[in-house]
């Protein structure tokens, strides 16, 4: 970005050779550059407590790990700019995952069967957001509610199991573990996400409207957004690509099912996005912050799995990771600590 | 000045709910001048605003612009007629820059993607058309500007858009001294420049200092409309307080404006 100064007054520059490394600092993000710092920690500590950290195999099971979870992150991130949350991902991921491996087996093709899955995934994310737009429900009240309404729905759909089997077809193998380029096709459909979304964000007005309605949104109101509408499709947005998620999860397992794989990340994805620089309040936040978090996560809990560290171990850091994310953010925006947070 | 008003508003009411906040107000704005809109804390200056700015639907009156009869139902249309409004409280977004927050909401995109140059050159260009010198970097966010710096930040993109009226909803209320002082020289600019502008303040000294009209309201009735030349202090004061002064103003508290 130039910048212009506009007859800056005398004694009002500041000195060119400081300005410019701030400058620099501010383009890749001093949060940003921190996610790095900590991402080279992690993989030099376990690289060097256990050897085969960075075996290739391993490498490879962080990936799809990352794949997952990523994609939720990415736009948990899209919510949260919008100043609210949406915690019935995880849930709309195991809908996704039950309706893609039932359409397959009734079906056999997998295209439609997919294709199914991510209209049943807009569709839940339509029912968040007319909830919260028109029902006025809080955002974390609606998603709370449909976070059990929808996993019941995948249950009742699956009857707590698993259905069908779908690797022994190309298209779902393709997916499953296949590759593109050297790279497995998981990285792609997120790398594809990913940029899709960081470019709506950073270089369209849809994606500026977005970070204003999370800035002010009476602002946003009286420049004549619809913010009613933007709520919507961002919901929408998140229900497409849980879809897509979920589609992923019954390929790398071969079956669909309704919690197994998918409960919990909804809190991932969270704690991804509040690491990668999201404020809770709306109107801060970035793809590539998001995804440099989940990475670290990602990391992170692989690492402490192959030292044998429990699981249960495990979620108490995650949840205290969360706390500490959303602490930094709001220490940093200057709240003072008086009654509730807003 | 023989000009006929840019915006014209004719037996205006408006209610929020049970409580009527506007009663059969007439309003004339015209080119080239400052119109000062007085009245106490809470007669409605506000809300009159944001019926002109299509942000609160009229229950009754008319709409003129140009001399024609016009429906404004939202703030796009509004705009489109060329109104611009600075709200009481700005309307900024902290966590945008000046460009974007200029741009809020009728971003300039070339294909999909937005055109920042352009939308940076416009900006820079309007700011310095009115003289701004109190801005360092267009790229700023407007979080780490002074009171002053946000209010000409609201007023330039207010003025970006070629706009026949701009409003000004108490600029000055939560200003210092000298930055009071160049907000209403930009205001005085703008009319200058063959704006309509009209100003609400509760400063009487800063509504004589720059306006050419004063129209003052009294619990959401329109008191009187004058040349500001026309009048002195203590009868802007007794309009604003008693709805009445003399030969001016309202006939016994609920008639017709004079
Ligand atoms: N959105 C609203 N809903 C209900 N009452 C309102 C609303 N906006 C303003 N009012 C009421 O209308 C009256 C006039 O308010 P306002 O226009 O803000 O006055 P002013 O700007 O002259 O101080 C006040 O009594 C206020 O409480
Ligand atoms: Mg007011």
């Amino acid at each position: 970005m130039t910048t212009t100064s506009v007859q800056a007054g005398p004694g009002e520059q500041a000195p060119e050779s400081r300005r410019r490394l701030g400058d620099l600092i501010g383009a890749v993000g001093a949060q940003n550059l921190i996610l790095v710092l900590a991402i080279v920690l992690v993989v030099v500590v376990f690289g060097v407590i256990n050897p085969g950290y960075l075996a290739w195999a391993n490498i490879r099971v962080i990936a799809d790990a990352v794949t997952i979870a990523g994609l939720l992150a990415v736009v948990q991130t899209v919510v949260i700019i919008c100043g609210a949350l949406d915690i019935s991902v995880g849930s709309a991921t195991g809908v996704a995952s039950v309706v893609s491996a039932m359409a397959f087996t009734a079906t056999q093709n997998a295209l439609a069967s997919m294709g199914l899955a991510i209209v049943v995934g807009l569709v839940l994310g339509l029912v968040n957001g007319v909830i919260i737009v028109y029902g006025r429900v809080n955002p974390v009240i609606a998603t709370l509610a449909t976070l059990a309404a929808y996993r019941g729905f995948a249950q009742l759909l699956s009857n707590g199991a698993a259905m069908g089997f779908v690797l022994g077809d190309d298209l779902w193998i393709f997916i499953s573990r296949g590759s593109l380029l050297g790279l497995p096709t998981l990285m792609w459909i997120l790398a594809a996400v990913a940029l899709a979304i960081h470019l709506l964000l950073k270089y369209t007005d849809i994606g500026r409207n977005i970070y204003a309605i999370g800035g002010n949104d009476t602002a946003a109101r009286l420049a004549g957004i619809n913010i009613n509408k933007y709520l919507i499709a961002v919901y929408a947005l998140a229900g497409v690509v849980s879809a897509i998620a979920g589609i992923i999860l019954t390929a790398r397992t071969g079956f669909g099912h309704p919690t197994s794989g998918s409960s919990g990340l909804e809190l991932k994805a969270i704690t991804a996005a509040a690491l990668g620089g999201c404020a809770l309040a709306g109107g801060k936040g970035g793809v590539g912050g998001t995804l440099l978090a989940m990475v670290l996560l990602g990391a992170l809990e692989n690492g402490l799995t192959l030292n044998n560290i429990s699981t249960f171990w495990q979620n108490v850091a995650q949840g205290a990771l969360l706390v500490i994310a959303v602490v930094i953010q709001q220490r940093r925006s200057g709240e003072r600590a008086v009654g509730l947070p807003t | 000045m023989s000009q006929g008003p840019v915006l014209e508003l004719r037996g205006i009411d408006k209610s929020f709910g049970p409580v009527q906040v506007l009663h059969d107000v007439a309003f004339s704005v015209y080119p080239g001048e400052v119109t000062a809109l007085v009245g106490d804390n809470g007669a409605g200056k506000s809300t009159l605003v944001k019926c002109i700015g299509g942000i609160h639907p009229i229950d009754a009156g008319e709409y003129f612009f140009e001399g024609e009869k016009v429906q404004v139902n939202g703030p796009r249309d509004a705009a489109a007629l060329g109104v611009e409004i600075v709200y009481q409280d700005l309307a900024l977004c902290d966590n945008l820059d000046i460009v974007q927050n200029m741009f809020l909401g009728r971003e300039r995109t070339s294909g999909l993607v937005l055109d920042e140059a352009m939308m940076e050159e416009m900006a820079a260009k309007t700011l310095a058309g009115l003289s701004v010198r109190t801005v360092k970097s267009l790229r700023q966010q407007v979080s780490s500007l002074s009171g002053g710096q946000r209010q000409t930040v609201a007023i330039a993109k207010a003025v970006l858009w070629n706009s026949k009226v701009v409003i000004l909803d108490e600029p000055t209320a939560a200003l210092g001294v000298a930055q009071t002082a160049q907000v209403l020289e930009l205001v005085r600019r703008l009319a200058d420049n063959g704006l309509a502008v009209v100003l609400i303040s509760h400063n009487m000294n800063d509504v004589f200092a720059v306006s050419d009209r004063i129209a003052a309201l009294y619990l959401g009735r329109m008191a009187a409309q004058v040349r500001t030349s026309d009048v002195t202090h203590s009868q802007v004061v007794e309009l604003i307080t008693s709805g009445r002064s003399g030969e001016l103003g309202l006939r016994n508290g609920n008639g017709a404006a004079s």
